[in-house]
């Protein structure tokens, strides 16, 4: 066992050594898409868990990285540690709340709950207006980079090491007792059950895990933007996360990272290939709002139908037949 | 030890990924976004989503107007490149798409990017790349700071000066009514009730409620409007939040004076939006504007706005928002000559500081070392027979306790092409 994490610290710092070395080689706006899709592995890391390892199924991860943002926005800046680490904690407690009642339910009403959790997001910080500022959000003022280095460098650096933590905790849980547990129950409930595991306490125990996760992610989304507001935090952000894990690889944390790359480049590239095409305004208008969402949802149904293990699945098969 | 290889290999497979991407973007020395023949500026705009009814053809106006000034050789020889992009009136999308036109797209300006909260989220970052951030397309007050946020600058009156010259209208034109307000719960609502109750005074609003863009549903804010008895109702409301409260009020048997922010009380924009059957509740609807209207077809600035419209933009209904475009296309057409033949972040920051625009405003912008707010004042309109004409003196006031005074000087005719003298 220590032997195993051992080896996962040495990758996770050899991964994390080589990312921060990328920065150098990026420019600004590559560093800050890098940032951003470390922020988002944080969380599709943390769902990836839950729907792939443990068989629960979430469309409330959106609002559980709104709690976390929101915590970094409220708190009094500074001391960026302590509220991410304060972020980090909420969105437990958040989760622990949800898990409990998800511990209770299967398939399409788990995902009917979680989704009821969404939508309040909105509902919570408009009403609540005083504290959360509605639609408009807070700002967060992050403590500025230092002076040797450049501004969006420093925020990959960050999201980076938020990736990496995550990655690394996550990376050790599931080859320990909690991982074994946590597939038991996903693969049969009973049989589980029959050989000693508490399924709704396991249950509980990844949804809070990947809660955390989210909330990591969150925080890190409220450092890389300055500012926090419910729209960021949607049902569209659930769902693609949703998308990301599925696409990139269920239960494989190297499917997560796949996936939050993808859900940083994939707009973009839509937006290159739209722009380059000699469109009417009219036509380039309504496409740019709404192509991202249809290419990603025919995405998911051509995943689903032909590579059922995602882009790792793609990855690892690939590799397997060269050798 | 085999899913070490594979996490190994992932991770080189996505550093090549994005190093192949960055590879895409190049760099270069000297003023981003400008070189002797271009000057590339960017912009965010709700081209979707709640607040695209209007306001989406504000950008395309914009271009339009740049294209009738490169046809005609540009600015110091220089061709505009306006980059539009949609955030779908999401700040959340504002933060992705101006940090691509900064960033990625390297723009020189960002120019007239829409929305109170939208914008509001993206001042930070532009004042950390001293990006200048020119005539935003709201009425925030926020614009106005120019110790904390040097090179951003404002174009519409701000809200609370409208505020108070649609309260002077009540106050003068309606009087002994329930007065109440309905406005979008957030910079754009409350600097708007802030200057209205300037006027009127605080405890005069009978009941007032607010909406978020994101949820379409505005009955029970409006029953509660029709149950408190009010007579005028004052709505700080873009476009398609005017429209649905308009046609909600209606279908509850709700008829009060309607009295709205110049952002979203644009006739042409909101009979669209409530179609041949809903336009009719349109009649006597108050508003307010500072450029001219489009319902006054012998000003010779509409004339030649309606010009380039038809000619670079043949689809583009001609509306307020057309109007509204032009207009920020010709003040900053008219920045970028002051800038000089050397343009730089700096020297179009000082141009813009330095002031001494005149155009299609019916008033003075207040651009000066210490303040950034864009017009000062405005004219109130009244929407009869289908027709929405100006009635009334042009007023001038402060965003504060100051008096709210007429104006008299008259527009200056606009030069030759609508194209201004540098």
């Amino acid at each position: 066992m220590a032997r195993v994490g051992l080896r996962h610290l040495t990758v996770t710092i050899a991964g994390a050594s080589a990312l921060v070395g990328l920065t150098y080689l990026l420019d600004p706006f590559r560093n800050y898409q890098l940032a951003t899709a470390a922020a988002y592995l944080c969380a599709t890391a943390g769902l990836t868990l839950l729907i792939g390892l443990n068989g629960q199924v979430s469309l409330g991860h959106g609002a559980l990285m709104a709690t976390g943002a929101y915590t970094v926005a409220l708190l009094p800046s500074g001391m960026l540690l302590l509220s991410v680490a304060a972020a980090v904690l909420v969105a437990t407690l958040a989760g622990a709340v949800v898990g409990v009642a998800a511990a209770r339910l299967r398939g399409p009403y788990l995902a009917g709950v979680t989704l009821a959790v969404t939508m309040v997001v909105p509902a919570v910080t408009t009403m609540a207006d005083a504290v959360f500022h509605g639609d408009q959000g807070l700002s967060v003022a992050a403590p500025p980079a230092p002076l040797w280095v450049a501004p969006e460098r420093w925020q990959a650096w960050q999201a980076i090491a938020a990736a990496a933590v995550t990655l690394f905790v996550l990376a050790n849980l599931l080859r320990s007792r909690f991982g074994r547990e946590w597939r038991a129950v996903r693969d049969d409930e009973v049989a589980a059950q029959l050989a000693g595991i508490p399924v709704a306490r396991t249950q509980v125990l990844a949804f809070v895990v990947s809660a955390a996760c989210a909330g990591l992610g969150g925080a890190m989304f409220a450092v890389l933007a300055q500012s926090v507001s419910p729209s960021t935090f949607s049902l569209t952000l659930s769902l693609y996360l949703l998308l990301a894990v599925v696409v990139g690889g269920l239960g494989s944390l190297a499917g997560a990272a796949w996936g939050a790359l993808l859900l940083v480049l994939l707009p973009d590239a839509i937006h290159s290939v739209t722009d380059g095409l000699p469109l009417g305004p009219d036509l380039a208008q309504r496409l740019t709002g709404n192509l991202p969402l249809a290419v990603f949802g025919l995405t998911l149904v051509l995943v689903v139908l032909a590579v059922p293990g995602g882009l790792q699945g793609l990855l690892v098969r690939a590799v397997r037949r060269l050798r | 030890m085999r899913t070490i290889l594979h996490r190994g290999l992932t991770l080189a497979a996505a550093s090549v990924l994005v190093i192949a991407a960055a590879a895409c973007g190049g760099g270069s020395s000297g003023t981003p976004g400008v070189t002797a023949s271009t000057v590339v500026v960017g912009t965010h705009q709700p081209l979707t989503g709640p607040a695209s009814p209007g306001y989406s053809k504000i950008s395309v106006a914009t271009k339009a107007y740049f294209d009738h000034v490169n046809a005609h050789g540009g600015v110091h020889g220089r061709k505009i490149t306006y980059r539009v992009m949609d955030d779908g009136y999401n700040p959340a999308n504002t933060q992705q798409v101006v940090r691509k036109l900064v960033l990625s797209d390297r723009v020189f300006a960002v120019l007239n990017g829409l929305g109170t909260p939208t914008h509001t989220g993206v001042l930070d970052f532009l004042k950390t790349n001293r990006v200048p951030d020119l005539f935003v397309a709201s009425g925030s007050r926020s614009w106005n700071q120019p110790a904390k946020y040097p090179t951003t600058f404002g174009f519409n009156p701000d809200y609370t000066v409208e505020g108070k010259i649609l309260a002077t209208y009540i106050k003068g034109n309606l009087p002994n009514r329930k007065v109440c307000f309905f406005g979008q719960a957030d910079d754009f609502g409350r600097d708007a009730l802030a200057g209205v109750r300037q006027v009127l005074g605080a405890g005069t609003i009978a009941t007032r409620q607010s909406y978020v863009p994101t949820n379409t549903d505005v009955a029970p804010q409006l029953s509660t409007l029709k149950a408190a008895g009010c007579q005028v109702v004052v709505s700080a409301t873009v476009p398609g939040f005017t429209a649905l409260a308009v046609a909600t009020a209606a279908r509850l048997g709700f008829r009060p004076q309607w009295v709205v922010s110049n952002v979203g009380g644009d006739k042409t924009t909101l009979a669209a939006r409530l179609g041949a059957a809903g336009a009719p509740l349109l009649d006597g609807l108050v508003s307010a504007g500072y450029l001219p209207a489009v319902d006054e077809p012998a000003n010779p600035w509409t004339v030649q706005f309606r010009k380039i419209a038809e000619e670079y933009a043949p689809d583009l209904e001609f509306d307020g928002n057309v109007i509204y475009g032009m207009s920020v296309g010709y003040l900053f057409v008219q920045a970028l000559q002051a800038a000089g033949r050397d343009l730089t972040r700096t020297s179009i920051v000082d141009a813009v500081t330095a002031n001494g625009f005149t155009g299609p405003g019916m008033v003075p912008l207040r651009f000066s070392a210490g303040d950034h707010s864009g017009y000062g004042g405005l004219r109130v309109n009244r929407v009869t027979g289908g027709k929405q004409a100006y009635v009334g003196p042009v007023y001038v006031t402060d965003d504060r306790s100051g008096p709210v005074r007429e104006y008299t000087e008259a527009a200056p005719t606009p030069p030759a092409n609508a194209i201004p003298v540098g």
